[in-house]
């Protein structure tokens, strides 16, 4: 009987689903996550969730699994020694950067860059030139490289980029770089360039591929040992790695395309809200995760997140697809203050963390944090435990919070609610960055929240943006976990092909774009899916000639492109060009890159649902608290999570807990629970 | 006020009292709208200057004019003061010439446009971006003549004009505009992107205004600016000793036409809360395109922002503290030109400005005074017509090091500039006939100190095609000041390699230099000053410089750090160095110019190969309509 497994590792907790694939029945299994070997506690979980559903390991035929070891290494700066070869005049291409200063009018004054991944002491220059139009005009010196890399390799790199200019057109100078990299450093790890991501511009290229380098051997490492162990327990297991696209990747592809991994983590989590949004009905989503520093959010269109063709992490941004997550500084442990000379209140970026977090924690904390004010005004009740164990103290938060309440001049409870409006401020207009700067308006998407704080804050965020329903799905944990099991695997291929409209035909870009089609058919081929569980889709960016942006327009079909393919493709971008910025131009359209897309089949995945019981909860009421809202204490009825049945209707002020989370639902609304055990929130009239 | 606002509603606003929260949440609401207008501009735009450079500034001001979000201060005073027409619901204006809007923009180049926004048929508040134009025609391609005496050579000049009537476009004055221009398609490109984002923000005002009502709207912004002055107050009492005066100088090395230094002075004191600037002592308007005609709001803004990096970077800062600012910039100086001056080649000037700021203020607090910076933006021009026939036209900025500072080494080859990012070289050759041979840093050009001053830049432009470049920069002569023991920053050059091999320098300021294929022109740019004494600094790290190429071997001596044969610090003969390089300095002065005027133009021809520029001349005509303009006020 095969099974398929989803695994999320969390900061806290590693969260598995197990599915089986014939029925759609699903276990799942919750254990401590190990942040010093992730895989550990995998495993672990892996026997838990076999014993859970009385199977044997064996049966398991795909691991599906986001997971965020590249993006700690980047964070913490664990990652490899990377050396890096540019082309002759390019060395410090990484140093310079984009002459970009952060800040302002002034900002450089304050402002310190930090030395790049790949330092200019392991950075050599190859004496070759590629031109624009892809032509060598020089070519490799390739005794004078030899003597070069070999000081590179007494210096000890682990790891080895080439990028050279103009390879994004023509990748044969870095290939020959890279033959004699091979026999001069046999043992370590080397991306090229032109195979990471052929684009334009050299330091978006360059610093995409250092990043590559510099978490592929903890990646590869990390994937290769989870894959043996797995191996033993399980015999035909496949693994798969979630990319920060939402795509699966293989283990090869993982370990030699790591870079591709960044936003593996989030993309989980953004799969897994799809996912359960879905059983409710709602496929145009925006998607609000809320954790300890920082809020992720993202537009969901029909059941599809937005992409976007750059991925940020700490202050290193590389170019590769990832779902289109905006992220802010705001969480629940964003620290309020007020400065002295302008007494306004501010909350965040900077954050209190996990240790000593929120003064409510008790472990030494004294800031006040957005935590501490939900305490004060009284949205997690004294009931409420920290991952379901650590009692939070009131007293402590009370303390915290009137230090703000003194310097504004306002009582507490005002100050505290200041602090709720304000971070709500802040993941406020992160959510607008994704809807209305995008040009989508927010009403026409319900807005889905997860995340350990996400509840608390879901309903105010649905007010400021009228995104309705808010749906609050159960177990913020396993929603990662069904993102990851039930993701499709996926292979993309792309090529830059810059021409103007009238300089190509229809014939032409059809004939390209099969080819990539096939390509990325091949690495599915590879993964044993069959041709006929395969379905592909087309992308073209383009753009006016002259603009630097690039929008992406979706090819319904290829069959019909040669009568009018790239005609309704220009309608389609002026339209979408006038929709975002109000106007379209007259100036020739130019083709950027092409892309073919390739899936496999989705998993079929039964929800697990939540029994039918009537419209009056009171079956789940455990008592009562007081609560500040709208400028007055009320009285908020508090339900236990697990004992809400399909539709069940909890009217506000209420507070809704489980295990690790509280959903608030605000006076003049009401949270209906749905079949698979969401909340659904919506005002009252 | 000559303008005339035209609203339909003439219900006053009542003045609402705002709770703390919402006034910070409508704050943040505005800062956002203004980084959409970024964002919005950067996506539609098509010239490389802004789509790529960013060469551009918005703002959002309220209903008074008072800039709220933005940078580089109101745009509005002037316009409202020089303006004579009336200011209606459906209008957006368009200008370019600065001297029709009191220099709230600089030079023709840059077009504002300008959006009054009304809700209810009651003015709100006002949007308004500017950015600079590739090309407005003119006498020389990129339209910044070094050479032009009058603005009339500069390009089409378009005094404040309604480019929006009603809310229609008028296109016969904008086809007018566009038909003057070399590079039209990217003007209208430009323009529009600038409406869009205008229009952006317009959108979100709206919004505000719609959640909060124009009252608390109108009311919260009188706060935000209140509380600004508060703050600003607050720093100028308690940094700024009273009646103490400080003087500083600093030059523009020449006016491109053979004459020069050009002497920027300023006295800066403080009388009560007040702080007063004096630019009395500058020298007077230039014959040549060197002017910059400085707004004297524009600089109150430059002067808050400064203060405010300087000595609490959180504040936010905005319009609010004006009145606390005196400026006073004599009528006829290289800094309030008289028209017709011409003004393209401001560039100098605005960005001296920054320096001799920082040399005033740090006077009175060494800790926070930073060196001598990339005090810039040097150009470069490069246009023909290509094998095909077609035209082509670049214009392009370059960047610097960043000084050495209170906070840290400054960086390499960075922009002084908010948002301002170089051009992929990767770009340039696809749509350029251009290959770039070098980009890098240059070697031992930051000012050592405790901090190093950043290295400039070398770019090294390979010409694919005959045609005509030009070149604007500065600080060929005077060089990048250190400060509190730091040394000065290396100097600017521009070299042309003939494809035959005979090379030639060019001079810091020149138009119409034809270029051939196969030649190329290696433009150095300047590095930053150093701040603290190089003697201090971690030997390891002045190592570690030298390992990465960003200092010579020859070069950490000026640090005072030997290096042995493998590259690491020698201890001993540091020591020994730094003690006898110690005694013979002596003690240490605040600033370190690398010479006196007079020591630096005697030298000029052995270290530059260029004469020194001779003593400006000035013009007789200004000076008595200056004396005639005085005398009426």
């Amino acid at each position: 009987m095969p099974y398929r497994l989803g695994v999320d590792v969390g900061g806290t907790f590693t969260d598995l689903l197990l599915i089986d694939e014939k029925t759609g029945q699903t276990s799942m299994a919750k254990v401590p996550s190990t942040p010093a070997d992730q895989s550990k506690g995998v495993l672990i979980g892996i026997e838990r969730v076999c014993a859970a559903a009385g199977i044997d390991a064996n049966e398991i035929t795909h691991v599906m699994h986001g997971t965020t070891v590249a993006t700690n290494a980047i964070l913490v700066l664990g990652g490899a020694k990377v050396g890096l070869v540019t082309s002759k005049g390019y060395g410090q291409v990484l140093q310079i950067a984009r002459s970009f200063v952060p800040g302002g009018l002034g900002g450089w004054i304050i402002y310190n860059k930090s030395i790049p991944l790949a330092p200019l002491e392991l950075t050599i220059e190859a004496d070759e030139r590629m031109s624009a139009k892809g032509e060598v005009v020089r070519r490799l010196d390739e005794g004078d490289l030899v003597r070069k890399l070999e000081k590179l390799k007494k210096k000890g790199i682990e790891s080895l980029t080439i990028s050279l200019v103009n390879a994004y057109v023509n990748g044969e100078n870095e290939r020959k770089v890279r033959d004699v990299a091979r026999r001069v450093l046999p043992d370590i790890p080397i991306s090229i360039s032109s195979e990471v991501i052929p684009e334009m511009q050299e330091y978006e290229r360059t610093i995409t591929t250092v990043a590559n380098s510099y978490v592929a051997p903890v990646v590869r490492r990390y994937v290769r040992n989870l894959h043996g162990e797995l191996s033993r327990k399980a015999k035909n297991v496949q693994l798969h790695i979630l990319r920060s696209d939402g795509g699966l990747a293989s283990v090869d592809a993982s370990a030699n395309y790591p870079v591709n991994l960044l936003m593996s983590g989030p993309a989980g989590g953004v799969a897994g809200a799809i996912w359960i949004a879905k059983q409710s009905g709602f496929k145009n989503l925006l998607t609000f995760d809320m954790g300890g520093t920082s809020t992720d959010v993202c537009l969901v269109q029909k059941g599809v997140a937005q992409l976007r063709r750059e991925t940020t992490v700490g202050d290193v941004t590389v170019r590769a697809s990832s779902v289109d997550v905006r992220s802010v500084g705001a969480g629940g442990g964003s620290i309020a203050h007020v400065p002295e000379l302008t007494k306004a209140l501010r909350v965040g970026p900077q954050s209190a963390g996990a240790d000593p977090g929120p003064a409510a924690y008790g472990k030494g904390g004294e800031q006040p944090t957005v935590t501490d004010a939900n305490m004060v005004i009284g949205v997690i009740p004294d009931v409420q435990r920290l991952g379901g164990e650590m009692p939070l103290d009131r007293k402590k938060s009370e303390v915290a919070v009137q230090k703000i309440a003194d310097a504004l001049g306002l009582p507490l409870m005002k100050a505290a609610q200041g602090i709720i409006d304000i971070v709500n401020e802040n993941m406020f207009g992160a959510l607008r960055l994704v809807s209305v700067q995008q040009g989508f308006d927010p009403r026409d998407f319900a807005l889905v929240a997860f995340g350990g704080a996400g509840p608390m804050h879901a309903n105010a965020l649905g007010k400021l943006i009228n995104s309705w329903p808010v749906i609050v799905p159960p177990s913020p944990g396993v929603l990662c976990a069904y993102g990851d099991a039930t993701t499709r695997l996926r292979d993309e291929a792309s090529q830059t092909f810059i021409r103007k409209f009238p300089d190509t035909t229809n014939g032409e870009v059809q004939k390209i774009l099969e080819r990539l089609q096939e390509r990325a058919a091949k690495a599915l081929d590879a993964e044993n899916v069959p041709r006929k569980d395969q379905s592909s889709s087309y992308q073209i960016d383009i753009r006016y000639s002259g603009q630097g942006l690039v929008l992406t327009i979706d090819i319904a079909d290829l069959k019909d492109f040669k009568k009018n393919g790239l005609e309704t493709i220009a309608k389609k971008f002026d339209a979408i060009h006038t929709q975002m910025f109000t106007f379209a131009l007259t100036l020739p359209h130019e083709l950027v890159n092409l892309r073919a897309v390739v899936q496999g089949k989705a998993a079929s995945v039964k929800a697990i649902t939540v029994g039918k019981g009537s419209k009056d909860p009171k079956a789940a009421k455990i008592g009562s608290q007081k609560l500040y809202a709208d400028g007055k204490i009320v009285n908020a009825t508090v339900y236990d999570r697990k004992r809400l049945k399909a539709g069940n209707r909890v009217v506000g002020p209420a507070i809704v807990l489980e295990m690790d989370s509280t959903t608030l639902i605000l006076p003049k609304h009401y949270g209906e629970v749905d079949r698979v055990g969401s909340i659904l929130i919506r005002p009252l009239n | 006020m000559p303008v005339t606002i035209v609203q339909k509603n003439k219900k006053a606003f009542k003045k609402t009292k705002v709770d703390p929260i919402t006034l910070d949440v409508i704050e943040s609401a505005l800062r956002s709208a203004r980084f959409e207008m970024d964002a919005v501009l950067f996506r539609t735009a098509m010239s490389p200057g802004i789509r790529e450079q960013h060469d551009e500034f918005p703002m959002i001001a309220n209903r008074e004019g008072k800039m709220v979000v933005g940078q580089f201060g109101s745009f509005i005073y002037g316009f409202k003061e020089a303006y004579h027409g009336t200011i209606e619901e459906g209008d957006l204006f368009l200008t370019n010439d600065p001297y029709s809007c009191g220099g709230a923009i600089s030079h023709l180049p840059d077009w504002l446009c300008l959006l009054p926004v009304y809700r209810n048929h009651r003015l709100v508040a006002y949007a308004a971006m500017f950015g600079h134009m590739t090309d407005i025609g003119g006498k020389v391609p990129g339209s910044l003549p070094t050479d032009a005496h009058q603005i009339y050579e500069e390009g089409i000049m378009i005094p404040p004009t309604k480019i929006y009537k009603g809310g229609k476009l008028q296109s016969d004055i904008l086809e007018l505009i566009l038909h003057n221009c070399r590079l039209p398609h990217w003007n209208r490109a430009d323009f529009n992107a600038i409406i869009a984002a205008l229009r952006t923000a317009e959108k979100r005002i709206l919004e505000i205004c719609d959640r909060f009502g124009d009252d608390t709207f109108d009311s919260a912004l009188a706060m935000m600016l209140d509380r600004n002055r508060r703050a600003m107050k607050h720093l100028i009492t308690t940094n700024i000793p009273e009646g103490k005066k400080s003087y500083f100088e600093d030059y523009i090395c020449d006016d491109g036409v053979g004459m020069g230094p050009y002497k920027i002075a300023a006295t800066m004191w403080r009388e009560g809360e007040k702080q007063i600037w004096d630019f009395t002592g500058t020298d007077p308007q230039s014959i040549s395109s060197v002017n910059f005609y400085l707004n004297e709001e524009m600089f109150k803004m430059f002067v808050g922002v400064f203060m405010i990096m300087v000595f609490d970077p959180q504040i936010l800062f905005n319009d609010g503290f004006y009145d606390l600012l005196e400026v006073r910039i004599p009528a006829g100086c290289l800094l309030k030109p008289m028209k017709p001056a011409a003004l393209s080649c401001r560039t100098h000037a605005l960005g001296r400005i920054f320096d001799i700021m920082g040399g005033l203020l740090g006077q009175g607090a060494p800790d926070f005074l930073n060196a001598a910076g990339f005090s810039d933006s040097p150009h470069f021009m490069y246009s023909g017509y290509d094998k095909n026939g077609e035209w082509y036209q670049l214009y392009q900025i370059g960047f610097g090091g960043i000084p050495g500072r209170p906070f840290g080494d400054g960086p390499d080859g960075h922009s002084l500039w908010p948002a301002f990012t170089n051009v992929p070289n990767e770009f340039l050759e696809a749509y350029f006939p251009l290959r770039i041979d070098v980009y890098e840093s240059i070697t031992d050009t930051g000012g050592p100190g405790l901090h190093r001053g950043g290295n400039g830049v070398s770019i090294g432009y390979r010409f694919l095609e005959p045609g005509e470049i030009s070149v604007h920069d500065d600080r060929w002569l005077t060089y990048p000041w250190g400060v509190n023991g730091g040394l000065p920053g290396g100097r600017s050059t521009k070299k042309l390699v003939r494809r035959n091999g005979t090379e030639e320098l060019l001079p810091s300021k020149c138009d119409h230099i034809k270029v051939d294929e196969g030649d190329i022109l290696y433009f150095n740019t300047w590095g930053g000053g150093g701040w603290g004494d190089p003697f201090k600094r971690d030997a390891k790290l002045v190592a570690a410089d030298v390992e990465r190429g960003l200092v010579s071997r020859e070069g950490a001596r000026r640090y005072g750090v030997v290096l042995t044969a493998d590259g690491a610090a020698d201890q001993r003969a540091t020591e020994e160095l730094r003690a006898r390089l110690t005694k013979e300095r002596g003690d240490i002065k605040l600033f370190n110019f690398g010479g006196t005027i007079d020591e630096l133009k005697a030298r000029c021809k052995a270290e530059t190969s260029f004469e020194p520029p001779k003593a400006p001349v000035f013009q007789k005509w200004h000076q008595v309509a200056a004396r005639r303009l005085r005398a009426a006020e």
